[in-house]
């Protein structure tokens, strides 16, 4: 009994082992290569022969192509008055489906579901042209007024996650408070919001890592305005053909430069993504 | 309790509670006219503000369609019927255009004019029905609400309307009106020969539709093929992050397992990493050129010269992709199964031990169910993502290989990603359009069935 409890053991631990090491290898040579000296983009050898920081001084005092610093600021903006905007418009509608009862809710719940299954790029000619006919796509400062829109508008309906956790809470909290007098609204502010800073948190961090990772949508209203770039399409452009031979260490660097920070705050709030999932009060 | 609660209500009949019909039916005739007149109702019974703000929405309402909507709904029928011309301007030498309409800008306004047409009837049911409870009211001598009642109830029995009020509005505008214009380009030639400022377009009816299944047609022969890809995909993709991931999750939190942070951390990383960062590292490391053929070069798997195509062949390039996608989803679902996991209550599993069930049955007849009780509907929502999940396919391959025998597509493309290409670098936008549409009639059939039974959506309440 003894030595099968041992070799399962050991077994499972050569597995976790070799598993995390394909897990970890991709993000340890992305590293590796943000310090590699020599230039150009493919190599016929994976350790590279010299280290340097050049690549990551080049990104922040780089010519007029690269300019992260610019496209740092602009992401972190965007995505910080999208991230408001949404949690906002998140909390609301899940606390309404969660604990309100009204005649709509059944048929809002279900919309949401139906619009949900829509490509969500198939509308985004559509609001390009939106945008366009409200004039949004006119100067630099607009699109990023028009993006932060895009990004929050339709928060709306990604309620499912939060309004879970807020079935969780349980009810008889809610009508103790309404026993000692207190209104629906007061409820909500003093009561549900306080007990849910896990979820808050979790869709804060979602909301806000959206803009850091959202290619397409970005691309299409900020068109070629360079300097307006978010992280993820200066990225991408790094690896354009014309590009990749010269940028392509600096495109590392670049990712890690963006992935410590995410990085961080992910692990940070990775508690609060557990508990998100699994539920409020317990017991 | 809760029945006979209703019951008595639905007796007593609160005004509030009544329909549209009912209104329209029993009110009496200032009621029937706060159909038509906003706010009279209002207005007669001293609730100023609320009967001004009825009425200026309607006032509002026919500015707009005398000034601009008529004309709007006008274009929208026919999308335009001056084409943009060309006059030589003798003296100046030089060809001039003459301003045509712009199809695209008449859909698009026609829309607007419908949609704000929608919402004002809208208003004149909450007019009429609003004017049918101030009367009911005074009929049965209960006091009527002031304007100050009214946004004090908005913390009480109206919370629900105050706080769906915005996103609701953001939910339209972003969402619903970009559909509906998209949905109806579906019908038109909007097509790369049909671009407007320079061309109009027209309604076409279902010709977009009929083309994309006609037998033998170049498009029919790129749908099919890209929609079992689709599917395939989806399954795949699904399903092996989902196993993958819980058996991770199992191996874990395992007892006997030391140092499951540690562990944990190992996976977690490579969720930390912006997923837009790791699709683009890697595609560069499955290059032709990239590490992973250098490192099959050294070990002598492959000749100097060769190299794995690991996203030219169309068969390899799905593999990869979906080993990718893996690689990326496992530890996703580790976290949320981890969470799970260590919610299921312990009193289950020590009545489980008592009872004398060995650790297979336990898993079976206790952790198994939990999961996929809870895990329903996120794994529904993991299918859809999946159908529509653009990031993967258009970071790491692109669609690529691209293939003669598409219509603009490769051998990796998914519908969306096909939907992509071919609206935005090909300016078939009909084409795209019917593609979305499509897209949304498989997901509906698809989660409406499989959403409606699992219990996540029956029963609520269950953890309440």
């Amino acid at each position: 009994m003894r030595a099968k409890r041992l070799f399962t053991n050991i077994f499972c631990y050569i597995l976790l082992t070799v598993l995390s090491i394909i897990w970890v290898l991709p993000i340890f040579y992305v590293i590796l290569t943000s310090f590699r000296a020599e230039s150009g983009s493919y190599k016929s050898y994976i350790w590279p022969r010299g280290f340097t920081l050049d690549n990551y001084i080049n990104l922040f005092h780089g010519n007029s192509n690269i300019n992260f610093t610019r496209w740092f600021t602009n992401t972190l903006i965007i995505a910080i008055f999208s991230t408001v905007l949404s949690a906002f418009f998140v909390l609301c509608v899940s606390y309404v489906m969660s604990r309100l009862r009204f005649k709509m809710r059944k048929k809002f719940m279900n919309i949401a579901l139906i619009l949900g299954m829509f490509p969500g790029f198939m509308s985004m000619i559509a609001v390009y042209y939106i945008l366009k006919g409200l004039g949004f796509l006119e100067t630099g400062l607009l699109k990023q007024v028009a993006l932060v829109l895009v990004y929050s508008g339709g928060a709306g309906l990604g309620f499912y996650m939060a309004k879970g956790f807020f079935d969780t809470i349980p009810k008889t909290i809610d009508e103790a408070a309404y026993i000692d007098g207190a209104s629906k609204w007061d409820t909500f502010i003093r009561i549900t919001i306080p007990l849910s800073k896990p979820i808050i948190t979790y869709t804060l961090i979602t909301a806000f890592m959206g803009p850091w990772v959202d290619y397409i949508f970005a691309k299409v209203i900020l068109g070629n305005d360079s300097s307006y770039y978010t992280i993820a399409i200066g990225l991408w452009t790094m690896l354009e053909q014309e590009f990749v031979e010269y940028y392509y260490t600096q495109f590392y660097a670049g990712c890690v430069m963006i992935s410590i920070p995410i990085s961080l705050l992910f692990l940070l709030t990775q508690k609060c993504y557990v508990e998100g999932v699994s539920g409020a009060v317990k017991g | 309790m809760g029945i006979m609660k209703k019951k008595t209500q639905s007796v007593s009949g609160r005004p509030s509670d009544a329909g549209i019909p009912q209104a329209f039916q029993n009110g009496n005739m200032i009621t029937k006219i706060s159909f038509f007149v906003f706010g009279l109702g209002n207005l007669v019974n001293r609730q100023i503000i609320r009967g001004l703000i009825f009425l200026a929405l309607e006032i509002g309402y026919f500015i707009y369609l005398f000034s601009f909507g008529i004309g709007a709904l006008g274009d929208f029928i026919t999308l335009g019927t001056v084409e943009q011309g060309e006059v030589f301007n003798e003296a100046l030498g030089y060809y001039e255009y003459t301003a045509g309409d712009d199809s695209m800008l008449c859909l698009l306004y026609g829309v607007i004019t419908l949609v704000l047409t929608v919402a004002i009837i809208f208003v004149a049911c909450m007019s009429g029905k609003s004017a049918y409870c101030t009367q009911v009211r005074k009929e049965r001598g209960m006091n009527i609400p002031s304007f100050m009642d009214d946004v004090k109830s908005l913390k009480e029995e109206n919370l629900h309307a105050f706080l769906l009020a915005f996103p609701i509005i953001g939910i339209i505008c972003f969402t619903i009106v970009p559909l509906i214009f998209m949905i109806l380009i579906a019908f038109t030639s909007y097509d790369h020969e049909h671009q407007p400022p320079g061309n109009l377009f027209s309604w076409v009816g279902l010709e977009n539709f009929k083309a994309m299944f006609s037998q033998g047609s170049k498009l029919a022969n790129t749908f099919w093929p890209v929609l079992s890809w689709t599917l395939i995909w989806a399954v795949f993709a699904t399903f092996s992050c989902f196993i993958l991931g819980m058996l991770l999750a199992l191996l874990i939190n395992r007892k006997g397992t030391k140092g499951k942070g540690f562990w944990r951390f190992m996976f977690v990383l490579s969720v930390a990493v912006p997923q837009f960062v790791t699709l683009l590292s890697m595609r560069t490391i499955f290059n032709a050129n990239g590490p992973v053929n250098v490192l099959l070069r050294e070990f002598g798997i492959i000749g100097v010269t060769e190299s794995v195509p690991f996203f030219t062949n169309p068969l390899y390039a799905k593999i990869t992709i979906i080993c990718i996608n893996i690689w990326i989803g496992v530890p996703f679902t580790m976290l949320s199964t981890t969470g799970i996991l260590q919610n299921i209550p312990a009193e289950l599993y020590e009545a489980a031990k008592i009872d004398g069930a060995g650790a297979p049955t336990i898993f079976r007849k206790i952790t198994l169910p939990y999961m996929i009780f809870v895990m329903t509907p996120n794994l529904i929502t993991s299918f859809t993502g999946n159908i529509n999940n653009f990031n993967v396919i258009y970071l790491l391959s692109g669609g690529g290989p691209d293939s003669m025998d598409y219509y603009y597509a490769g051998k990796t493309d998914l519908l969306v990603t096909w939907l992509y290409r071919l609206t935005i670098t090909q300016k078939d936008y009909n084409l795209g359009a019917v593609i979305g549409i499509l897209v949304f009639v498989i997901l509906a059939v698809l989660s409406l069935l499989t959403y409606r039974r699992t219990g996540a959506y029956k029963d609520e309440g269950a953890f309440q």
